[in-house]
């Protein structure tokens, strides 16, 4: 049973799952799913600096921080008692295409050739981690959820705003992968 | 009773912030009530890294149309949550504590194109949404606190340049 769950979930149960946990924090108290909100209430918890962004009182929206919590220790299990013993399998043509990158590494949960502690003093590492971070969390808030607030959440209550949301999630995607992380990954 | 939204409201997974509710709940809870939700998201890291919707490299595989498996993920997680949704509505579910179920309507503005698209290209650098930040952190990628404090900055730049973005 433990080696079971130690494999890789497949699509088919994990995403349904995944979409369980939008009734599930709605009937345990009318949550609205979304992650990248924590951000703000841990910007407003810790440096608010007069901004009215963030002159609001958090602690009414302190189960979100619960939440994220949950998530960091639900990593911690899935890393141990559920790590997966095998690398992680991709397409061939992802990983040719990255080895002409030097990213060879398939173990853990990242790719260890470029996040990790002694990348993050690399040019690569640092545009990757810092920059690539700061993106994430600038760009949710200013579209106003995230891969869960509205690709998930918003598309669940069939928001067309969130559609549009997710439509430019992929596109920004897209263009990156495509076009500009080939020359960000051989810096 | 009608539930009116503040025009400048572009945050919605903030229901409680800046949209004024006329029935907000009232219930006051103990601090313990809210480890219901530690578990959820115990269950929820889980799923993120077991399913691999955390890995850096199946993020590039989606966005280079080299795998079915996140839109897989998504696409189920989408059909579920919305039948479920429906489900609520229609047999009136009401919460644990007996109240009634609120879904509020968001309006389109400009920032769900400029902060998607940002995020979009955010995204495909780190392999991470939010969610998986902090399930990577969990997981032994230590280094991925850097990323979210990264983002805290982002989302603190985005709060002091907000009245200056259009929207």
């Amino acid at each position: 049973m433990l080696s079971l769950l130690q494999q890789p979930w497949p699509w088919y149960i994990a995403g349904p799952l995944i979409g369980l946990t939008v009734p599930l924090l709605l009937i345990l108290g009318n949550k609205t799913f979304g992650i990248s909100s924590s951000l703000r209430h841990m910007c407003a918890a810790i440096i608010p600096s007069g901004i009215s962004y963030f002159k609001y009182d958090w602690k009414k929206e302190s189960w979100n921080l619960f939440f994220v919590a949950g998530i960091i220790v639900g990593g911690y299990l899935a890393g141990t008692l559920l790590s997966n013993p095998d690398p992680i399998v991709v397409n061939p043509r992802l990983a040719e295409n990255l080895s002409g990158f030097g990213i060879y590494r398939y173990d853990g949960t990242v790719p260890a050739d470029i996040f990790s502690w002694q990348q993050l003093f690399t040019i690569r590492g640092l545009v990757m981690i810092v920059g690539g971070g700061f993106l994430v969390g600038f760009g949710t808030r200013y579209a106003g959820g995230c891969t869960s607030g509205h690709s998930i959440m918003g598309l669940s209550t069939l928001q067309w705003p969130s559609l549009a949301a997710t439509i430019c999630f992929m596109a920004g995607g897209f263009f990156v992968s495509n076009l500009i992380l080939p020359y960000i990954l051989a810096l | 009773m009608e539930t009116t939204i503040i025009e400048n409201n572009t945050d919605y997974e903030v229901r409680s912030l800046d949209a004024m509710c006329v029935n907000e709940s009232q219930l006051q809870h103990k601090w313990y009530h809210s480890l219901k939700y530690l578990f959820t998201g115990i269950f929820f890291g889980i799923l993120l890294v077991k399913s691999e919707v955390a890995s850096w490299f199946r993020i590039q595989e989606m966005f280079r149309l080299q795998s079915f498996h996140m839109y897989g993920v998504i696409g189920s997680a989408v059909v579920v949550g919305a039948i479920s949704v429906w489900l609520i509505k229609r047999f009136k579910i009401k919460t644990v504590y007996g109240e009634k179920i609120e879904f509020s309507s968001r309006k389109f503005n400009k920032g769900q194109v400029y902060g998607g698209l940002i995020f979009g290209c955010g995204w495909a650098i780190t392999g991470a949404c939010p969610g998986p930040l902090y399930a990577l952190i969990g997981s032994g990628a230590t280094v991925i606190v850097v990323m979210l404090l990264s983002a805290m900055a982002g989302t603190w730049v985005y709060g002091k340049f907000r009245n200056k973005l259009p929207h």
